[in-house]
């Protein structure tokens, strides 16, 4: 006897829901499944999937708050990664994106036997790999993902203090605590822009937690520039090369 | 948005596509092939355009015969000697004559202006012969330059009327139709097979709420309909949207004000809800409110749609073009008349049209 399929339904809108709690009832005489629960948003998604395994997510693109695409980067994170196959009504540049791609995805309404077919492969194939995913993206991120101990914590970009490269990883500073995730310093700058300031090498500040700027006392009587945070007692050297900013946000004031 | 408005204004002084159509008796009439007419010859425009024209020729002419450039302003003395008197000899007669030029079919028409201005160069030709300052060559040179000039000109009326025709407004008008989302079709479809096997009477009401909509929006959607169709059009729109969104959005009705006799583009209302729930409710984790409120004031129809304002939006070009095709079907519409703008105040987002109060005529 073949295991159950462990099917998670993601959708916001609650008639597209139970249309694929139906097709799944019709797709169970063929191929054994359960259906491991419901999610109306990303961040509920997520949450399911780490109290239920589940080995696939039927996932839908366009959602309110986290969209589909970003829900299957942070779905990545769990060990193994669910299967992610996309649904849709419409979206003519995201579906062109994916074929090129070859990620799986299908057209509402959705056929019982396209549904089927999906769920047949979905085990086989690999999902998605979350650099592929983020050239979907249209959008920043809504929240990064830490995954520790087997559990994904969810961190909201708004909660963001500053980003700390390490060597491997990156450092998530929040009010309440440390996280740590597996991104690139870089590729975070490119994708949250505005929302974060560099002030030096290796530590984005949030814009929005600055709270002002102090001459600090340097090594060898060579003062320096540093950082006043928001809800967070450190305090960040700039750095001599961007001075600017200090300026730029005295100004501002 | 202004050339539009300015091809309206045809070469008959008439400004809006409505008042054309309603000329026809015969509404299919005006979908065919522009026939052919002359200009107005009591319009200011019309007689700007030849005045302007034909003294363009005649400096044209002297700055061709000219040698050098001291002698230009002394041709042109000449010239004008010669070619005022008969230009607005030629405008006058045509202004006396415009309403008998009009009833001739356009050949017969084109023959007899030309005929006219010929007879007309003759006439003037041995009345003052004697008495100009220049000397005149014989009257067949005459002949031609100003058959050629007439010629020319009533050919570029017929062009310009061509490209200004009713005809060609249509096809605007039909072009800027409004398009519904496939996203949204394709969503209500889902939401009503859903419905199908636990509650098939549900299912029923949506798919026939669906056919409503798509009928008018298949129609041919150039004609002003009653504003109590196109409410009601937006009612069935909006079910079918909550039997997918369910009380996510939520809908303000302030109608009970309304003109509902007043004539208004069909489909000019529901594309805009159809923003605003696709800008403003779908981003949306929480419900949000999408008012309408439709009242009338002096002769002004108003509509005032407001939806919540979500700050992260990705998709404003595809509002941004809605509004424009809707902006510009007002004014094929109503010209001048009609206006639709647009704002954020706080965290709503605010669509207001005017339009003036055509009151349906009672059958």
């Amino acid at each position: 006897m073949t295991q159950l399929l462990r099917v998670a339904i993601v959708d916001d809108e609650t008639p597209a829901r139970s249309r694929l709690r139906d097709l799944l009832a019709d797709c169970a005489e063929q191929l054994p499944l359960e259906i491991v629960g419901e999610a109306d948003n990303g961040a509920d998604a997520l949450q399911l999937v780490s109290v239920q395994p589940t080995d696939v997510v039927l996932l839908d693109i366009r959602m309110p708050g986290m969209d589909g695409i970003e829900t299957a980067q942070h779905l990545r994170k769990f060990e193994p990664p669910p299967a992610v196959i996309f649904t849709t009504a419409y979206d003519a540049y995201a579906l062109k994106a994916f074929e090129v791609r070859a990620i799986d995805y299908l057209l509402k309404p959705i056929r019982a036997a396209r549904l089927l077919e999906a769920l047949t492969l979905a085990r086989s194939k690999a999902a998605p790999k979350v650099e592929v995913l983020a050239q979907l993206r249209i959008a920043p991120r809504t929240a990064l993902s830490a995954s520790e101990r087997g559990k994904v914590h969810l961190i909201p970009v708004s909660a963001i203090i500053y980003l700390r490269a390490e060597l491997k990883y990156v450092t998530v500073r929040t009010r309440e605590r440390e996280h740590l995730v597996e991104e690139s310093l870089t590729r975070l700058e490119e994708e949250f822009g505005e929302q974060f300031v560099r002030v030096h090498r290796s530590c984005l500040v949030a814009r929005s937690a600055i709270r002002g700027f102090e001459r600090g006392s340097g090594e060898g009587g060579d003062s320096q520039w540093e950082v006043l945070l928001n809800g967070c007692d450190e305090r960040i050297a700039v750095s001599r090369r961007q001075q600017h900013i200090v300026r730029e946000f005295t100004k501002n004031q | 948005m202004a050339r539009s408005i300015n091809q309206i204004a045809g070469p008959d002084g008439n400004t809006s596509v409505m008042r054309k159509r309603s000329a026809h008796a015969n509404p299919g009439a005006s979908q065919n092939a522009y026939g052919g007419a002359l200009p107005n010859f009591r319009n200011l425009g019309i007689l700007l355009r030849i005045l302007l024209s034909v003294n363009a020729v005649a400096l044209l002419a002297v700055i061709i015969k000219s040698p050098t450039l001291a002698e230009i302003s002394a041709q042109l003395m000449e010239v004008a000697a010669l070619v005022e008197p008969l230009l607005i000899l030629t405008l006058v007669v045509l202004y006396l004559l415009n309403n008998v030029l009009a009833r001739l079919s356009y050949a017969t028409a084109v023959i007899a202006v030309i005929a006219l201005t010929l007879a007309l160069t003759t006439m003037l030709y041995f009345s003052t012969r004697r008495y100009l300052p220049v000397d005149v060559s014989g009257i067949e040179r005459y002949w031609l330059l100003v058959g050629l000039v007439t010629a020319m000109l009533l050919c570029y009326f017929e062009l310009r009327g061509r490209a200004l025709s009713p005809a060609l407004s249509e096809a605007r008008l039909q072009a800027l139709q409004a398009r519904i989302r496939p996203h949204f079709l394709f969503n209500s479809i889902t939401a009503v097979l859903s419905l199908i096997r636990e509650e098939p009477k549900r299912a029923e009401i949506a798919l026939e709420d669906m056919a409503e909509l798509f009928r008018v929006l298949m129609a041919d959607n150039r004609e002003l309909t009653p504003l109590r169709r196109e409410v009601e059009l937006c009612k069935q729109y909006l079910n079918l949207e909550q039997l997918r969104l369910g009380e996510r959005l939520q809908i303000e009705w302030h109608i009970d004000n309304m003109p509902a006799d007043a004539l208004i583009p069909p489909l000019v209302l529901q594309p805009l809800l159809e923003n605003a729930v696709y800008h403003g409710i779908e981003p949306r984790t929480e419900p949000g409110i999408v008012s309408i409120n439709i009242y009338a004031s002096r002769d002004e129809v108003h509509a005032v749609l407001r939806n919540p304002y979500a700050l992260q939006g990705n998709h404003h070009a595809g509002n941004k073009m809605a509004i424009g095709n809707i902006r510009e079907r007002l004014q094929l519409h109503f010209d001048a008349e009609a206006s639709l703008t647009s704002r954020v105040t706080g965290d709503a987002y605010q669509v207001h049209i005017v339009m003036p109060y055509r009151r349906e005529k009672a059958a």
